[in-house]
């Protein structure tokens, strides 16, 4: 049951067969399971089981609200919930409470969904597995055997989102299978007005539609992207994926887009500093943590931001007002944002030179063991693990992660596909396409019951996603 | 690496890796050495002509990713990290702190290997709509009691703060490193 797509769930939920309540407690049962995995920061029980009352309520009336009624979901931890706990994973907003939803939470709940809780995330989403900022909703899908999307920027709204880089923040939908993302962003598109960077363009439904003959299509595969340290497994995912398109009749071309290799240094020269910016409301006074000292305004909000802010977030802060002080301006932010025009033109060339949807692979590798993964610094990992994703958010186009394989060690492989900007549809209809043919297998959690009690027994570090 | 590559290509790849091994841009270069010669026609010729060049740009840095050149940018000087203290209202904290920033700002010089002569800074990729503004009506507010239930110090409708006329000590007059 936990193992099914979104429509069957909903089928089961009309039927009759489950009720929404029994899904619930399902669902809290395996959080139960799993706590060794630190997954989550805050879990709603009593709110869901409400909420799931109350979905059950109304599916013994006949009034259900949709697909998405009585469906258990989770919200990252920088999204604002109304009277839930909302940290971003950050000393800083320990114990905020916001008295508003984000108005993607709030679209959810209209729709009757159950909210499970507030998932874990590296602090203010500045991890390599951050929010979708560079690629965070796709790379944990692709370890994880998800399919993970990104939208265009400006399809929803960031309203509630608490705001890493404002220029290129998007949420993004983890889900089992295309079809689920559909249904999840046909609610959530749409102009807000809340947010003025949300696009004013009426909303078409985004289903994708059944794609039976992809002879008409034409497949980019970016040559820059091909890189050494592509892990083998990945680079004949890519491969045979490419393959595929082209014996079903596909035209598949190789594209350049030359400025790839510099997409990771000008986020980084953007990214902190619009950082710098946001970071500056948590000064202690309206919310969040304050610290003990009284003694002046300036030692006070010195104080506290070294107590609620890790070193990342320090860093970062730091970085940024440097590549915003006078002298450096120029140099630093001015070049970076040309240099963002530069990488979003060469995606602008590619997609007007006939190519449909642009094919390439979602990380470097399957995801690596956390002892190795500690080995690195921050920065250096992101400047890793982002490399795919991460041009895509800088351009503001839609893209998908879609399972595809097995790795030898047993872990999941994703493949990503790039669209222009607001061809999100035609994005997921390539992606449904695919996910047929490839059949990914579905991840059998009950499986989890067995490993959860010989791990429970020792002692794990904590880990943050 | 295929048969018909040549020891030139070979020194390249044990140079960089070398650099590799001291930069800290440290990056698993793990090259299949069948690809060159498995892939062909059209785009899979591509990608063994790609490959070739790629392992040939090594030396240069430039066409890669990540950089194997070791950190350039100069020291911060104290005044800068005084005046970036103040300004961001957060401290550096540690020597590795100030560290990181030196690395950050090698990084970040790579730019300068980019043409942007004639091209307009990119502020947003939605440049070309108009900003959706809403009429000048007062639709919502009247909410200060929620406002001011999350903050920690509170009188009547008002947010405390300590005395704002104290400036935040000079460098020289501080703990340096003063730990979080």
């Amino acid at each position: 049951m936990l193992g099914w797509t979104l429509r069957e769930v909903s089928a089961a939920l009309k039927q009759g067969q489950i009720t929404p309540t029994e899904l619930c407690q399902k669902c809290l049962s395996l959080i139960r399971k799993t706590k060794f995995l630190n997954a989550y920061i805050t879990v709603s029980e009593e709110v869901a089981l409400k909420q799931a009352e109350e979905s059950e309520k109304r599916y013994k009336e006949g009034q259900s609200l949709g697909d998405l009624d009585g469906i258990p979901i989770s919200v990252k931890d920088n999204f604002s919930t109304s009277g839930i706990e909302t940290t971003c994973a950050s000393n800083m907003l320990k114990g905020y409470i916001p008295p508003y939803n984000a108005t993607v939470v709030q679209k959810l709940l209209d729709q009757g969904a159950v909210l499970m809780g507030k998932t874990n995330l590296d602090e203010f989403a500045m991890g390599a597995l951050g929010s979708d900022t560079g690629g965070s909703t796709r790379n944990p899908a692709a370890h994880c055997g998800l399919v993970g999307f990104k939208p265009s920027y400006g399809l929803v709204s960031r309203h509630g989102l608490i705001p890493l880089v404002n220029s290129m923040d998007v949420p993004g939908i983890l889900t089992r299978c295309v079809d689920d993302t559909a249904i999840v962003l046909d609610v959530l598109a749409g102009h807000d007005p809340k947010d003025s960077t949300t696009v004013q363009d009426p909303v078409k439904p985004l289903m994708p539609s059944s794609l039976t003959d992809v002879s008409k299509l034409c497949i980019g595969i970016p040559k820059e992207y091909l890189v050494p340290e592509l892990s083998s497994e990945v680079r004949s995912v890519w491969s045979k994926a490419a393959d595929l398109f082209e014996s079903e009749g596909a035209k598949v071309i190789e594209v350049s887009l030359p400025h790839t290799c510099y997409s990771i240094v000008c986020y980084h020269v953007l990214c902190t500093a619009e950082v710098a910016s946001n970071m500056a409301r948590f000064d202690g006074l309206e919310y969040g943590h304050r610290c003990d000292t009284n003694v002046s305004t300036e030692a006070m909000y010195a104080t506290t931001r070294r107590e609620g802010f890790n070193d990342v977030v320090r860093g970062r802060i730091l970085s940024g007002n440097f590549f915003l002080l006078k002298e450096n301006y120029e140099n630093y932010f001015i070049k970076a944002q040309k240099v963002r025009r530069l990488i979003a033109n060469d995606f602008v060339n590619v997609f007007n030179s006939g190519v449909d949807v642009l094919l390439t692979p979602t990380t470097l590798s399957e995801a690596v063991p956390y002892l190795e993964f500690i080995k690195e610094d921050n920065r250096t990992r992101s400047a890793q693990d982002d490399i795919f994703t991460q041009a895509v958010n800088m351009a503001g186009l839609p893209a998908v992660n879609i399972p595809v394989a097995l790795s030898h060690q047993g872990l999941p492989v994703g493949l990503q596909f790039i669209g222009p900007a607001f061809c999100d549809k035609q994005v997921l209809t390539v992606a449904k396409w695919f996910e047929k043919q490839v059949q990914f297998p579905v991840i059998q959690l009950e499986l989890m019951e067995d490993h959860s009690s010989v791990l429970n027994n020792e002692k794990l570090p904590s880990v943050s996603l | 690496m295929s048969v018909q590559a040549s020891p030139t290509l070979f020194m390249a790849m044990a140079a960089a890796a070398a650099a590799a091994a001291r930069s800290d841009d440290i990056t698993r270069a793990r090259v299949s050495r069948r690809d060159a010669r498995t892939y062909y026609g059209g785009w899979k010729e591509m990608w063994a002509l790609v490959m070739w060049r790629g392992l040939r740009a090594i030396p240069s840095g430039r066409r890669l990713f990540t950089s194997r050149e070791a950190p350039q940018g100069g020291r911060v000087t104290a005044e800068v990290i005084e005046h970036l203290e103040r300004l961001a209202l957060v401290d550096f904290g540690s020597r590795e702190a100030v560290e990181r920033l030196e690395k950050a700002i090698a990084f970040a010089d790579r730019l300068r290997g980019v043409d942007t002569d004639g091209v307009e800074p990119m502020e947003s990729v939605l440049e070309d709509r108009c900003l959706y503004l809403r009429s000048d009506n007062v639709a919502e507010g009247n909410c200060a009691e929620e406002l001011l239930q999350n903050s920690q110090r509170v009188v009547e409708e008002y947010f405390v703060a300590p005395p704002g006329n104290i400036s935040f000590p000079k460098l020289g007059e501080q703990e340096p490193f003063s730990h979080g």
